[in-house]
């Protein structure tokens, strides 16, 4: 089994689904000739021509309209933004209609469209390469919001994104691109929207979360074992619709919850975990839900000493592990 | 640049240690991983190394002191600027997690962002945990308050577990869902902490306690389940007492307006006694011993709603007939539940005259914090064996027992039975003859 990055498990899920459906076009800044700003689809204007790989204009209004309309007619577009940080001028053409087509059309129209947006940081990025936009589309009723954090799901996700018949937001964690290595398999298998994965099973308390904070919530947790504490790592990798499921299960099992994300607490992922679990979990708990995310400021420092103590890491995990587990 | 050298956490639960000998004094030099000081907790003994090469400056925790891992032990002046003394390098790398090698391995040094430049990995550097990104402190009980999560309330009711008899291991003593389920898990095997379902059968009586039955419920569990109790008792020969009071009895009446009991006598004795033992009256607070200044004996007393301790100052100092005045009207007041919150405060040591009831031997439970509790039981006319001029003879004697239970941090049983010898002799040191004060 091929041991890849989840930049290359997306550029190679890409090309594998581009050579099985003709339907499927991509479009973005860059994504031809420079073959993406991360190299995600390297090579593919040669193996595919321009009037599949298509280099747009700096405009990401234009980009997600133009991928709205191709979708509403047929085809399978896969739209990317260069970075999250830059997808505040398609948020009409997102938020406001692609994401109604089917409830506007009373379900005779669909848009089958995904919109890959590398995100967070932790990068050296500063404020305009940095941002968590996630909560800006999981708010949103009519899009999907899937976030994979290894290869392994940035391949089976992004397959299932690129073939649902709705809209699908692909979230990229910048930082796993290349920092993240893991098998995965050649065969075509999918990763289920909607569907959160245990990826450390523990007893002690159950950590969910995301994106990077996955590995650095499984280091945590390693650390933790060594303390005597039974940490469970719940993956969400779906962020709408949210696998109440495996969140309520896991909780209830374990009785304390630490929720942990990149992005700023107030009306965040986080908090409606936490609804979920106060709502469902209230009679298996057996301490606060706790949260653990960055200080609420406008991020992100880009002095590297303020982005350190601006992001949360595995030493600030531990910490919350052991508050958590000696009350 | 100023470095601030913490006491390292060794793992597992050792949460606190004490500083034992400090190897190296201000002023001196020190390599990195030179030993420092030696450090004693629960489990290990160990050297704490220098965190860097420089020079000690402040020690800011003496030896003997007991403190929290990762506090703050001593400064040292480096002669580095850049660095942050030993910084721990990333965290280990993430072995064998469940899901194999499908959730990736971290490339280290790995590039990012669309320049392909090198990425300084701050995110890992250590970081102390301050205001920002730590999470809100969870709202923990305040002290003395026992809340429950809800879990814990859930399981109680389910398991049928009586939670006040639960002793928590949580943060301040809090009951866990782990510590419900391990009383659980100890129930099938003996009732003690789980109560058995009270099905009132035909003609059974459900009595609900009284708050202050609750209260002697809750006290009790305390010291039994803080104190290691142990027990000791020796036979006094009162005969002497018993003539003495016979003599006085009369007059003492008519002259003080009390009745003349043995109590004021005993309790006379026993703080003459806990001044020669000190250890006796004393408490085991949070990991010390303390010696207490006043000798203030509470005499248990059976009243309507149930036991009830008042407290007799400076009973070594007062005369048998002030005591026997001052017991008189304490015994009055918690008879009628009349006692003063000062009437109860303060007592350094428990007298419990269980003899007044009948009882020839007891093993009281010690009324927490104090050390010890000590038991007059029933005098009691017996043949006793003595030798008189190398001859045994038979003689009849009033005999009394005296029963003592010691908390096992503080004394061991030889200090126990010196304060039992303390006492009999006081006891025994009283003739029919005596001229008492």
């Amino acid at each position: 089994m091929p041991e890849m990055t989840v930049i290359e498990a997306v550029r190679e899920t890409m090309r594998a689904e581009m050579r099985r459906d003709e339907s499927i076009i991509l479009m973005g800044e860059d994504v031809g000739n420079r073959g993406g700003v991360f190299l995600a689809s390297d090579g593919f204007v040669d193996e595919f021509g321009e009037e599949r790989v298509i280099d747009t204009p700096l405009a990401e209004s234009l980009i997600c309209g133009l991928a709205l309309g191709a979708a509403v007619n047929g085809m399978r577009p896969v739209a990317e933004i260069q970075f999250a940080d830059f997808v505040w001028p398609a948020i009409n053409q997102i938020v406001g209609e692609a994401a109604r087509v089917r409830y506007g059309t009373n379900g005779a129209k669909s848009a089958p469209m995904t919109i890959r947006i590398p995100y967070g940081g932790g990068v050296r990025g500063g404020l305009y390469h940095s941002q968590s936009i996630e909560v800006l589309f999981a708010h949103t009723p009519g899009l999907t919001v899937v976030a994979p954090a290894t290869p392994y799901d940035a391949k089976g996700l992004l397959a299932s994104a690129i073939r649902a018949d709705d809209p699908v937001i692909v979230l990229e964690h910048k930082r796993t691109y290349r920092l993240i290595k893991g098998e995965v398999p050649d065969d075509d298998y999918t990763v289920p929207i909607g569907k959160a994965e245990i990826k450390r099973p523990g007893s002690d308390m159950t950590i969910v979360t995301y994106g990077l904070m996955l590995h650095y919530a499984l280091q945590a947790a390693a650390t933790a074992m060594e303390l005597g504490i039974d940490v469970e790592v719940v993956d969400l990798r779906t962020l709408r619709p949210l696998d109440r499921e495996t969140i309520i299960e896991s909780v209830s099992r374990t009785g304390k919850v630490l929720i942990v994300q990149e992005d700023t607490p107030a009306v965040s992922i986080s908090s409606e975990v936490a609804a979920i679990i106060g709502e469902h979990c209230f009679f298996d708990l057996d301490g606060p839900i706790t949260r653990l995310g960055p200080p609420d400021i406008p991020p992100m420092p880009f002095s590297p000493i303020q982005e350190a103590a601006f992001m949360p890491s595995p030493e600030k995990i531990v910490s919350a592990i052991e508050k958590l587990a000696e009350l | 640049m100023t470095l601030n050298i913490e006491l390292p956490h060794v793992g597992e639960s050792v949460t606190e240690a004490v500083i034992g000998k400090w190897l190296k004094s201000p002023g001196d030099a020190v390599e990195k991983y030179e030993p420092l000081v030696e450090v004693v907790t629960d489990k290990v003994n160990m050297d704490v190394p220098s965190p860097a090469s420089g020079t000690l400056t402040k020690i800011l925790v003496a030896e003997g002191e007991t403190v929290a891992m990762g506090s703050v032990i001593a400064e040292m002046e480096t002669s580095d600027t850049s660095a942050s003394a030993d910084q721990p390098s990333a965290l280990p790398p993430i072995s064998d997690p469940p899901a194999a090698n499908r959730i990736g391995t971290l490339v280290q040094g790995a590039n990012v962002g669309p320049t392909g430049g090198q990425f300084l990995d701050t995110s890992l550097s250590s970081l102390t945990v301050g205001a920002t990104g730590a999470p809100s402190t969870p709202s923990s009980p305040p002290d003395g308050l026992r809340r429950h999560s809800p879990v814990v309330v859930r399981l109680a009711t389910q398991h049928k577990v009586d939670l006040s008899s639960i002793s928590g291991t949580g943060l301040g003593g809090r009951v866990t869902k782990n510590d419900v389920l391990s009383a659980v898990e100890a129930g099938k095997s003996s009732t003690e902490t789980v109560l058995e379902v009270p099905s009132p059968g035909v003609g059974d009586t459900v009595v609900k306690p009284t708050s202050i039955r609750r209260m002697i419920a809750d006290h009790m569990v305390k010291s039994m389940t803080e104190i290691p109790h142990a027990w000791s008792a020796i036979e006094v020969d009162v005969t002497g007492l018993v003539g003495w009071r016979t003599a006085n009895r009369e007059r003492f009446e008519r002259d003080h307006g009390v009745r003349l009991t043995y109590l004021p006598v005993a309790l006379h004795v026993v703080a003459d006694a806990l001044n020669l033992n000190p250890r006796i009256n004393s408490s085991w607070v949070d990991g010390n011993i303390v010696l207490k200044g006043e000798i203030n004996v509470g005499v248990a007393v059976a009243a309507p709603e149930g036991l009830v301790v008042p407290v007799v100052r400076d009973a070594a100092n007062s005369p048998i007939a002030e005591l026997a005045r001052n017991l008189d009207g304490l015994i009055d007041r918690a008879r009628s539940n009349s006692l003063k919150l000062e009437d109860v405060q303060g007592g350094t040591f428990t007298l419990n005259n269980t003899g007044a009831l009948g009882s020839v031997w007891g093993g009281a439970i010690i009324n927490h914090p104090q050390a010890a509790i000590l038991t007059t039981e029933a005098i009691v006319k017996r043949p006793v064996v003595i030798t008189v001029n190398d001859s045994d003879t038979v003689v009849v004697r009033s005999m009394m027992n005296i029963c003592l239970s010691f908390d096992h941090r503080i004394v061991d049983g030889a200090d126990a039975s010196a304060f039992l010898q303390s006492v009999r002799s006081g006891l025994q040191s009283i003739r029919a003859e005596s001229e008492l004060t």
